[in-house]
């Protein structure tokens, strides 16, 4: 994929964008920096990475300890929508496991893959803090509560029949 | 100080420190596995608990308080630490049959003392194939990521100490590993290669590739001796297993030396060409246009009647002697005592006059003694760095360490240089002059001070002389007229001057961007004038110091294998003096005038000279002008060649003799700190080669003046003699720790810092210096200005480095810095192969396009024989030390057709 997103070329001006937001530059400003250029790019391509470094004359091994440490922060290009599917102990014993599976084999991805079309990541999470809402997955800022395997599914259609219609 | 009680003593502990710190001073040792005394505690191992109060605490992050009873042993800190150990074990693979670090690994040595079971949490199991990592095409470095335990000591030197950040921590939690950045190749990171990663591992994770199965702990032998690449000295230990005469590895560690644990890639890696299957192993005789092999005695017998009939039949002009910054001090005072002797001439000399001849001449006429005045360990304590034509994180990496632990320590940076170095992008201050303003510049500098009263009067009243004719001359100098012509702000220049005069302290590191000038001795003269002038000299951390360039120039001008010098710059034209030598050498000296190296081509050229005996040195590559030097040598009647490799001179010799390297022989080097230092014999060479000083025992008795020497031991005494300033070493007292010259007598300890109340020469001399425009200025035809210099992972002509893969790996083809204004004007793309042309002639290389360069200069490294920078170097020279301006030649390039 990187490959491919490098003949046709990334478009790096944003990184001159986000680093005049941040003068002077301190490292206190990395994982900032690097949320702004991930809502933009959608992940962290490793040429944007490295324009960072450049910018900021900050060692590009630093910005790519910082965005593998935390997980909000993705190196390979991620479906548009993620679900983050809970796998908490509340969610565990409401059959999380049934509806990851479910979801899985609907969109043909396992957990941390993202389809193809590009539309949908499926990532565990080890729990979102809403256990009366259990099982439950969130998609963008939205949370889908109270699961089941086919409410689930039934969910993920309706948001790819909405990405379509617009 | 603060008294805690550590297992029932009460010690001694400096406010501060931590419980580990107070510890290791007091002789007691605390096991630990992420702590390292170089870098910043983290707490990670959890190994280095101890009991306070029965409490368990970090003893390596936690600062010690009075009264605090502390216990380092006990059976609760042996179940916690054994249990520590076995979960690390457990991720661990524990494969010390194999491992090169058996016997050497600190994790191995824990388990083993507090019984640790490494199957009590699950044996570690290697499930899939070999992983391949950043280092798996790396030919230096090998990273095994099973082996980690993730102390991320290799992290933090890469960071704290090196200054880099190559390494990174990948991930998190049990998935995390040790890695580049995108997992790149190590050498296409920005890894430096200095090896810190693997001297700070406590396990067998970072190892030399090169090293693999050659030997473990247990099979090898090491031996301390003084790193042979830049004037520096580093102490390190070559690891030789006996069993098959190799260097396998090397190591160092804090403590050894003034580089304190410290090497950089070339003192770690590059010692392949000792083993090369290059080496020379019998002298060779030239036969038919080729060589031929040849006994010692043949050789010996045939080089000493040839230079003997030459200057018997054409006088003391006709011979010359060629000594080498390479070689040990012993072996330089031989030769100048053979050429003197024997050979019955003044013609010797050595490298020096291609590099640091102007810092002699410069410093010695305004201070008395032309050295580096201050200690490497004085560097850190620099309150301002004033560096100028010098790029030490390249040319001399460990004291490139030392000025970024000033920085972290707050010192002000103010460096000038044409090009945008690594210091220069970290400075306070660059001043990215045009390449040979230099002394525009600093009268400018110099006026500016004067004018805003920011000298040190009383220093330049009690101390100096002649200020009047030196102030004098700087008036036409004016900020305005400096900035134009050197391209630089004027505010810059104001700034420089006022950070530097005000420095408490400040020192002038410099190194050959300030002599590799045809006004070279000029440059020098003026920077011992700035700091006159700021009374920064003749004080801790303050002074003027020349980074020399080559293990042993120190040592080799301090012999005075140079015309009008006698070991220990006696003149050679002092009646005392001159006795002094005949008594103890038994002969009359030459009278003849004697020349440089330069005067030695020249000479070739023109008939007068006949015969040249040259050692370690590789003229054909180092002298600019490539073309005429070969001409010129090739007209010689007899040239014999003392060398290690076939190198390009030696290739037009009649005589080759074989010597042996700094590895396989014992003597001293000196360094620029003017520490004399040991270099020890660790493994035998090659064929039936021979240490240098034993060659010109044989030469000169073959020549009728017999030399017999036991050992370099002999010859050091003897030369110590001579010279005031070691009179007071011998092997016995530098053993250890070396000693600083001057060192007058058995009692002296050595001398840290010179000019301490006076000057060598008495008074300090003002020299008023008249600018003077490099001799090749740029125009039409040739509208670039050409410099040439050192690069990192290379060294000198390249004759060592070019045979080490981990160099050329890094860096293998020549290239030529070019601004991006520039090469967009050309159509040059980086990358693109393009040739560089001077009146001299042309050669090809990559472009490297940046903007580390200005728009009106290039630049590029002379390691390379195959595209030799020094075919387009000009060959005009200083007046004084007959150094040439290699920093400064008028260049164009050619893109395209005919590549």
């Amino acid at each position: 994929m990187t490959k491919a997103l490098k003949q046709e070329g990334i478009d790096l001006s944003f990184m001159s964008k986000i680093v005049s937001t941040h003068v002077p530059f301190s490292r206190e400003d990395l994982i900032g920096s690097l949320q702004e250029t991930q809502d933009h790019y959608g992940y962290l391509p490793e040429e944007v990475m490295d324009k960072l470094a450049e910018l900021t004359s900050t060692p590009v091994a630093l910005i790519y300890g910082i965005a593998t440490f935390y997980s909000q922060f993705h190196l390979k290009p991620h479906g548009k929508y993620a679900i983050k599917l809970c796998r908490g102990t509340a969610c565990h014993v409401k059959e999380a496991p049934k509806i990851s599976s479910a979801i899985s084999s609907h969109l043909g991805i396992k957990d941390g893959e993202t389809t193809n079309d590009m539309l949908f990541s499926l990532e565990s999470v080890a729990c979102l803090g809403t256990c009366f809402l259990s099982p439950v997955m969130l998609i963008g800022d939205q949370y889908y509560g109270k699961l089941t395997p086919e409410s689930a599914i039934e969910v993920l259609e309706n948001i790819a029949k909405e990405n379509k219609a617009k | 100080m603060i008294t805690v009680t550590i297992n029932g003593k009460k010690i001694q502990a400096k406010e501060g420190q931590t419980i580990m710190e107070a510890a290791v001073a007091n002789g007691i040792s605390i096991p630990h596995l992420c702590h390292e005394k170089r870098l910043a505690p983290v707490g990670a191992c959890r190994l280095c608990q101890v009991e306070v109060n029965r409490e368990p605490v970090l003893a390596c992050s936690t600062k010690v308080a009075s009264g605090l009873t502390i216990l380092t042993e006990s059976k609760e800190l042996t179940s916690r630490r054994r249990s520590v150990l076995e979960l690390l074990l457990s991720e661990h693979k524990v494969a010390c049959t194999t491992c090169d670090a058996d016997g050497d690994c600190k994790l191995q040595d824990y388990a083993y003392r507090y019984g640790a079971d490494e199957f009590l949490f699950g044996s570690y199991q290697r499930k899939d194939e070999p992983i391949l990592n950043y280092t798996s095409a790396n030919l230096g470095i090998e990273h095994d990521s099973e082996k980690c335990i993730r102390c991320g000591r290799c992290v933090r030197y890469c960071r704290e100490v090196q200054g880099v950040t190559a390494l990174t921590f990948d991930g998190r939690g049990i998935e995390m590993k040790i890695n580049t950045a995108h997992g790149r190749d190590l050498h296409a990171s920005d890894c430096e290669l200095c090896g810190g990663c693997i001297r700070v591992c406590p396990t067998g994770a970072m190892r030399e590739k090169g090293a693999k199965g050659l030997g473990r702990k247990k099979d090898l032998v090491k031996t301390q001796t003084t790193c042979t690449y830049c004037g520096v000295g580093c102490q390190l230990e070559l690891n030789v297993n006996p069993k098959t005469n190799k260097v396998v590895r090397v190591t160092t560690r804090p403590g050894m030396g003034l580089n304190d644990g410290n090497l950089c890639g070339k003192g770690h890696f590059s010692y392949d060409f000792i083993s090369s299957p290059e080496r020379l192993t019998k002298p060779l005789i030239r036969a038919n246009g080729t060589f031929r092999q040849a006994t010692w005695e043949e050789a010996i017998s045939l080089s000493a009647k040839k230079l003997r009939k030459i200057r018997d039949n054409y006088g003391p002009q006709s011979i010359a002697f060629l000594s080498s910054c390479r070689c040990t001090n012993e072996e330089n005072y031989l030769m100048q005592k053979l050429a003197r002797t024997a050979g019955g001439t003044n013609n010797i000399d050595q490298c020096a006059t291609t590099c640091h001849a102007p810092t002699i001449a410069g410093l010695a006429s305004a201070f008395g003694s032309g050295a580096m005045t201050n200690s490497v360990a004085e560097i850190k304590d620099c309150k301002v760095l004033f560096i100028i034509g010098s790029n030490p994180t390249e040319a001399h990496p460990i004291v490139g360490l030392e000025m970024k632990k000033a920085m972290a320590r707050g010192a002000k940076l103010i460096v000038c240089d044409p090009r945008s170095t690594w210091m220069a992008e970290r400075a306070d201050i660059h001043i990215k002059h045009r390449p040979g303003s230099d002394n525009m510049l600093i009268n400018a500098l110099m006026n500016f001070i004067i004018k805003e009263k920011l000298h040190d009067e009383k220093f330049v009243q009690e101390r100096c002389e002649n200020f009047e004719a030196f102030a004098d001359n700087l008036k036409p100098y004016s900020i305005k007229r400096a900035a134009e012509y050197c391209g630089v702000s004027r505010e810059d220049i104001k700034d420089a001057a006022r950070i530097y005069s005000e420095g408490q302290p400040s020192a002038i590191f410099y190194t050959l961007g300030i002599t590799e000038h045809s006004c070279g001795t000029d440059n020098v003269k003026n920077l011992a004038n700035l700091a006159m002038l700021s009374g920064q000299i003749g004080k801790w951390a303050s002074g003027v110091n020349p980074l020399r360039g080559q293990n042993n120039v120190q040592g080799a001008c301090d012999m005075c294998a140079m015309p009008h010098r006698l070991p220990g710059y006696q003149k050679l034209n002092d009646p005392k003096v001159r006795e002094k030598f005949e008594k103890a050498w038994g002969v009359p000296l030459p009278t003849n005038e004697g020349g440089r190296v330069t005067h030695f081509i020249e000479g070739a050229g023109s008939g007068e000279l006949r015969g040249f005996y040259v050692m370690g040195e590789d003229p054909v590559m180092s002298e600019p002008n490539q073309s005429k030097v070969v001409k010129h040598l090739k007209q010689l009647d007899f040239l014999v060649c003392q060398e290690i490799f076939m190198s390009e001179t030696a290739k037009l010799a009649h005589v080759i003799l074989p010597g042996a390297c700094y590895a396989e022989k014992d003597g001293t080097f000196t360094a620029s700190e003017r520490r004399v230092q040991r270099i020890r014999k660790a493994v035998k060479a090659p064929g039936v080669s021979r240490a240098d000083w034993q060659i010109i025992c044989d030469i000169s008795t073959a020549m009728g003046y017999p030399m017999k020497y036991s050992n370099p031991s002999d010859i050091f005494n003897e030369m110590a003699s001579l010279n005031p300033s070691y009179a007071g070493m011998d092997y016995g007292r530098i053993e250890k720790n070396g000693l600083q010259w001057p060192c007058p007598d058995k009692d002296h300890c050595g001398t840290v810092f010179l000019h301490k109340g006076d000057f060598k020469r008495g008074k300090g001399l003002f020299q008023p210096i008249v600018f003077q425009p490099q001799k090749e200025e740029p125009d039409k035809k040739y509208p670039l200005i050409l410099s040439t210099g050192r690069t990192l992972y290379h060294y000198n002509v390249g004759n060592m480095t070019r045979k080490s893969g981990i160099s050329n790996q890094k860096e293998k083809e020549c290239f030529v810095e070019i601004n991006s204004a520039t090469a967009d004007k050309h159509g040059i793309l980086d990358g693109n192969q393009i040739k560089v042309i001077t009146r001299r002639g042309s050669i090809s290389a990559v472009a490297k396009v940046s903007r580390r360069v200005r728009e009106d200069s290039i630049w590029m490294p002379f390691h390379f024989v195959e595209a030799s920078a020094n075919i387009l170097t000009n060959d005009v020279f200083d007046p004084v030390t007959a150094t040439a301006e290699y920093k400064c030649c008028a260049a164009r390039l050619e893109v395209g057709a005919g590549l």
